[in-house]
């Protein structure tokens, strides 16, 4: 046990921040958006991230990747997050598409899609999530009819980040009519410039469009856009899932410790009494917490290859976290934290914080992944 | 960045798991603590024999020369095993002691306790405290305690003999903290074997989402102090900077943690778990004492706010 960096880590942790510090455009730093203005710096500052390295760490050299042990990822994250670099504009590609595309596609599809994700020059978005089965994503009823040596896709696809900026979409759809729940679901890559597809911004309640609804209607996709088996999109859809909640730990802790800090900073300026002192520490402690499971995730998969248990904890601790103390950030600001406009920082937080414990799989869902899969105890459903 | 025990620390940890299911099941532990003198002094020979009084006292002392981390496997196993004895307030006055004052200790002749807050743990169980003006003779009156494994002791002085050091508090927390780590997963997993075999409206309790979340939301917890707790354990062993505050911020997490895990448990065992009978009361006791023993949480999050706060 040593949670010190290795002369390795050390270095490429300066490096790294070195980097950011002298690479950050500054209209970005500290946003956590995804608006349509800010694509083009976005895309751009992405490109960036790629030609110095930074993007696809871990990801294998062949396909563009800088085959770096995870320890590099997680430091990596862990600067951008303090430094308050704005994500990777392809996030999805980077932490979803990529990883299941790395799994489940064919060389065929690896050589189209992965380099293109790195580079930025494509952007991914997620169709998992329908106005009828968000939880329950074995409730997908999107259906993908093959007719010939391409499927016809109709549907509604809800809660799709980048959708708006994507130029392909990791899509779930039932393509077995007569199939129920887990059977007969294919998992399609989908052209977002194809006849058919329509996106339209969802405003969620930071009055703020993050997420988009998308209507396909008579999209063609031809059969070698599927991922996987025809009729096994089920297990490919779990890759993703388990990428979504991976290495994401390092870049929540990080925005947490960014969080924390300004908290401190905010209770200071205006006067912490006992009370919220003990309440500003239980989040510090709270924040330790969940950083050093992280590192304990972390060493016990590059240690034997296979995640611990730990690695269940991170969402579920992080989101409630997050939601706890932007609320007491708000009680600090008192009325003023009813002000909005330009500098509303506090308010904006508390109410993106809403969504973290629905967004990536809910709390009840986290809850109940511990009870069965972790506990051992009787499936629910 | 490796936050993984050595094989040689995970042999003692198997090592610490077999002697408790052998030697010290929850029967014995529970029988033991029940009985007149709520401990068994034939254990002592026994973790002496084991090595364990002495694993982290210098071998040219008698000791196995080891590190705090390799102590700190033993506290989460013992907490675990609810095991009674003066284990933790001996070890944690062996840092104030004289070099001369350790081989009696490693081979088990010499059974030592500390006053903090004018309280003496297991002082019937020991030959001496170590207190702040000196080490004195363990002599005094015992006290009833809601613990009973843990009973605590009012000191009648009668001369000190000097001593190098002191209680190190990041030390002890750091012990009162892994602790609470095993005790808090003791009550998890008893919680959870019942929560299987019980059946209610022909079905496995743990069915239930009121009751599984119950279990997971103290799997979270458990998992969190762990992290916590390794993590000061680690801080202490190679003397980082932050020791003092890893270590309050651990005991303030941990000792929580295992209330809110007994806590839960009980209320997942229903009447069974609100009776003497079963062994659950034992560990909630536990917790309660290693909550407010040595700083309560709320003194070692000032502790923690100070630093934020400078």
């Amino acid at each position: 046990m040593d949670l010190r960096d290795t002369p390795e880590e050390a270095r490429f942790r300066d490096e790294a921040r070195a980097w950011l510090e002298a690479n950050i455009p500054r209209e970005l730093q500290g946003y956590r958006g995804n608006e349509t203005r800010f694509a083009e710096l976005g895309r751009a500052w992405s490109r960036r991230l790629y030609e110095a390295g930074y993007a696809g760490l871990t990801w294998p050299k062949e396909y563009g990747g800088g085959g770096a042990p995870y320890s590099f990822q997680a430091i990596f994250l862990e600067e951008a997050a303090s430094a308050e670099a704005p994500q990777h504009i392809g996030v999805i590609g980077l932490g979803m598409a990529g990883p299941t595309i790395i799994a489940h596609g064919t060389k065929a599809q690896k050589k189209r899609y992965l380099a293109k994700i790195l580079s930025a020059e494509e952007i991914w978005c997620q169709g998992f999530s329908e106005p009828g089965a968000g939880s329950d994503l074995a409730g997908v009823r999107t259906r993908a009819d093959l007719e010939g040596d391409r499927f016809v896709v109709n549907g509604q696809k809800v809660w799709s980040s980048y959708a708006h900026l994507a130029d392909w979409c990791i899509l779930v759809t039932r393509s077995d009519p007569d199939s129920q729940r887990h059977d007969g679901l294919t998992y399609l890559a989908v052209d977002m410039h194809a006849p058919g597809v329509e996106v339209r911004p969802l405003r969620q309640i930071t009055g703020h469009a993050e997420f988009n609804e998308i209507f396909l209607t008579d999209v063609e996709v031809p059969v070698e856009n599927v991922l996987g088996e025809i009729g096994g999109g089920w297990q490919v859809a779990m890759t993703t899932l388990l990428h979504e909640r991976g290495t994401l730990g390092f870049a929540l802790t990080g925005a947490l410790e960014v969080a924390v800090g300004r908290l401190v900073a905010l209770a200071k300026e205006r006067g912490a009494g006992e009370d919220v002192r003990d309440r500003i520490a239980r989040e510090w402690i709270e924040l330790q917490a969940v950083k050093h499971t992280n590192y304990r995730a972390l060493s016990q998969l590059i240690k034997t290859g296979i995640p611990g248990p730990e690695g269940s904890v991170a969402k579920l601790v992080w989101s409630e976290s997050n939601q706890r103390l932007t609320k007491l950030a708000l009680e600090l600001l008192g009325v003023e934290g009813q002000l909005m406009g330009d500098g509303a920082y506090w308010q904006y937080q508390q109410l993106r914080s809403r969504g973290n414990t629905i967004e990536a799989g809910t709390s009840e869902i986290l809850r109940n992944i511990i009870a069965e899969r972790v506990l051992g105890l009787p499936r629910s459903r | 960045m490796d936050f993984t025990f050595s094989e040689l620390q995970q042999e003692l940890r198997a090592q610490a798991r077999d002697w408790a299911r052998d030697r010290y099941p929850l029967e014995r532990a529970q029988e033991v603590v029940l009985s007149g003198e709520g401990w068994d002094d034939s254990t002592w020979g026994e973790l002496a024999e084991l090595g364990w009084l002495g694993v982290s006292v210098p071998e040219e002392q008698g000791g196995a020369g080891l590190s705090f981390l390799e102590e700190a496997v033993l506290y989460e196993e013992l907490g675990y095993a609810l095991y009674s004895g003066p284990f933790l307030v001996t070890l944690a006055a062996l840092p104030a002691l004289a070099p001369d004052e350790q081989p009696g200790i490693a081979a088990g002749e010499a059974r030592w306790s500390i006053e903090l807050d004018g309280f003496v743990p297991e002082l019937s169980r020991v030959d001496s405290v170590v207190t702040r003006d000196g080490a004195v003779r363990a002599v005094g009156e015992t006290l009833a305690t809601m613990d009973l494994t843990r009973p605590l002791g009012r000191l009648e002085r009668d001369g000190a003999w000097p001593i190098p050091g002191t209680i190190d508090l990041p030390r002890l927390h750091v012990a009162l903290a892994l602790e609470a780590v095993g005790v808090a997963q003791r009550a998890l997993d008893l919680g959870v074997e019942y929560a299987k075999g019980r059946e209610q409206f022909g079905k496995p309790i743990g069915i239930y989402q009121a009751v599984s979340h119950q279990l997971a939301n103290t799997f979270v917890d458990v998992e969190l102090s762990r992290s916590l707790a390794y993590w000061a354990a680690w801080s202490v062993a190679v003397g980082e900077e932050q020791a003092p505050i890893a270590a309050a911020a651990a005991k303030a997490h941990a000792s929580e943690a295992a209330v809110a895990a007994c806590e839960r448990s009980i209320q997942v065992h229903g009447g069974i778990g609100f009776s003497w009978e079963h062994p659950l009361h034992l560990f909630y006791k536990r917790a309660q004492w290693i909550q407010v023993f040595a700083g309560s949480p709320a003194k070692q999050r000032a502790t923690v706010a100070a630093a934020l706060f400078l």
